[in-house]
């Protein structure tokens, strides 16, 4: 069930408890699930509306996790591909939170290192450590920098 | 408690109080019990001569005990194990642990698993800070670090001596000059992080070119294994070696160093010219590993 909300905003069938995340850029919908460790084999149920028109942004994905409330650490990780969300925590069908997402320090166990022979690849109990910088990421164990595309290298 | 694992995890000041430091244990201002009771152990999981004999040097010197572990002995005790579980077990044994290990970031891993400080030996492709500082120490045994011209030959693109080197020498106001055959140049992540930290990087085609400029060439090995075949290899190794011929004209000042071993980029004949400066480099390990050693279990 969809329709439009009064604001011109795509609702796609409310939810009662969960996350919406709002203002994705663009085609980065799959991705955001990807850096938030939902896959297809995981259990939540998900709402995904991609291209949507936004009046503040052209057009923009939307993606609604029912009964999840996302933490700051793993909205943060959101911050790399879609610095403009905006996480909104839903209870009772109401929005009672509303955060911006920031650029983390670091950031822990979401991509892999692309170095065949960093100690992260290993079957070591470390999860891989970046250190976000402008230029691009930086491997706190074999110091290798992922300057390219970073949704390529999420575990 | 204090690691030694990466030249990034320095600044000047560091480097400047180790190299003081080492100077003191190098001229005998030292109380040679300084270790007495304290037990180094030397992880060694891929072979070296020389830098575990002189951390073993280094670690006697101070009055302190090493048990040792070789590259063959290392891969049975891990058979299965991790490096976490196996740096677990045997910081319980030790006072400090000087490990070198194949894979690139293992001696940070090693720090967060260690209930003792981790001194970093050289791991894979990363980082070899001890052989960093008694490059920077010979150095500073015959001229100011600061504002000199310093070339790098050879396999700069994974001698990892060479990118600490670099690295550190970016905290002294250094210019730096590289040479190496086509496809061993410099990664360009790393002239790029020495860019930022201001230092002018100039390329050099080859190695007469630059030589006549330079107070310091530090020369790397070229390896065979780089090299599609033979006949290549012996094709560039052969332009880059340092004959007595290409140092007509250079700086009398000019010292020539290598982290040893050598294949065949210095002409053996060059070994009695003022210039060869790196035998005294490998002597300079003990004293510096000896400062390593007494700071991080004092
Ligand atoms: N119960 C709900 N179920 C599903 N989606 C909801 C629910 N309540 C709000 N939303 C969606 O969450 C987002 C934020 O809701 P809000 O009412 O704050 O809209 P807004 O005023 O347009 O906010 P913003 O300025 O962040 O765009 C909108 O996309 C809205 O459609
Ligand atoms: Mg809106
Ligand atoms: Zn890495």
């Amino acid at each position: 069930m969809t329709r439009k909300d009064p604001s011109g905003g795509l609702i796609i069938s409310p939810i009662k408890n969960g996350t919406v995340i709002d203002h994705i850029t663009a085609g980065e919908a799959l991705n955001v699930l990807r850096f938030l460790g939902i896959t297809g084999s995981t259990r939540e149920c998900l709402s995904i509306a991609t291209n949507v028109e936004s009046k503040r942004m052209g057009t923009k994905d939307i993606v609604k996790v029912e009964n999840r409330e996302l933490c700051t650490e793993e909205v943060d990780r959101i911050a790399l591909l879609a610095p403009h969300a905006k996480i909104n925590i839903i209870r009772d069908y109401k929005v009672v939170e509303k955060m911006g997402v920031e650029i983390p320090e670091i950031l822990r166990g979401v991509v892999r290192c692309p170095n065949p022979g960093c100690i992260t690849n290993t079957n070591e109990p470390v999860a891989s450590a970046f250190e976000v910088l402008d230029k691009g990421l930086h491997c706190l164990y074999c110091d290798w920098l992922i300057k390219d595309n970073i949704a390529n290298h999420i575990i | 408690m204090y690691h030694i694992i990466s030249i990034r995890d320095f600044e000047r000041n560091d480097l400047d109080y180790l190299l003081d430091r080492a100077g003191e244990f190098d001229t005998g201002k030292y109380q040679p019990g300084m270790l007495d009771n304290k037990l180094v152990a030397l992880l060694f999981f891929e072979p070296s001569t020389r830098t575990r004999m002189s951390f073993a040097t280094a670690m006697a010197r101070l009055g302190g005990k090493s048990i040792s572990v070789d590259s063959v002995e290392a891969s049975s005790i891990v058979k299965g194990e991790t490096l976490a579980d196996t740096i677990r077990v045997i910081s319980s044994y030790v006072d400090a642990i000087v490990l070198r290990h194949p894979k690139e970031g293992a001696a940070r891993l090693a720090s967060e698993f260690s209930s003792v400080p981790v001194i970093n030996a050289g791991d894979g492709a990363g980082q070899h800070p001890s052989q960093t500082l008694l490059d920077l120490y010979t150095i500073r045994q015959s001229m100011p670090v600061d504002g000199i011209n310093v070339g790098l030959l050879g396999d700069l693109r994974y001698g990892r001596t060479a990118h600490s080197l670099a690295l550190a020498l970016s905290l002294y106001g250094v210019t730096l000059h590289t040479i190496a055959p086509k496809g061993l140049e410099m990664p360009a992540s790393i002239t790029l992080e020495l860019r930022e930290r201001g230092m002018e990087v100039i390329e050099h085609p080859n190695v007469e070119e630059a030589v006549k400029e330079l107070d310091v060439l530090y020369v790397t090995r070229i390896q065979r294994e780089r090299f599609p075949d033979s006949a290549s290899y012996y094709n560039v190794a052969s332009s880059y070696r340092i004959t007595t011929d290409l140092l007509d004209g250079v700086n009398d000042h000019l010292m020539i160093l290598h982290p040893l071993p050598r294949a065949g980029e210095i002409d053996p004949a060059v070994d009695c010219t003022p210039y060869a400066r790196y035998f005294e480099q490998a002597r300079n390990g003990v004293p510096v590993r000896m400062a390593l050693l007494h700071e991080v279990m004092k």
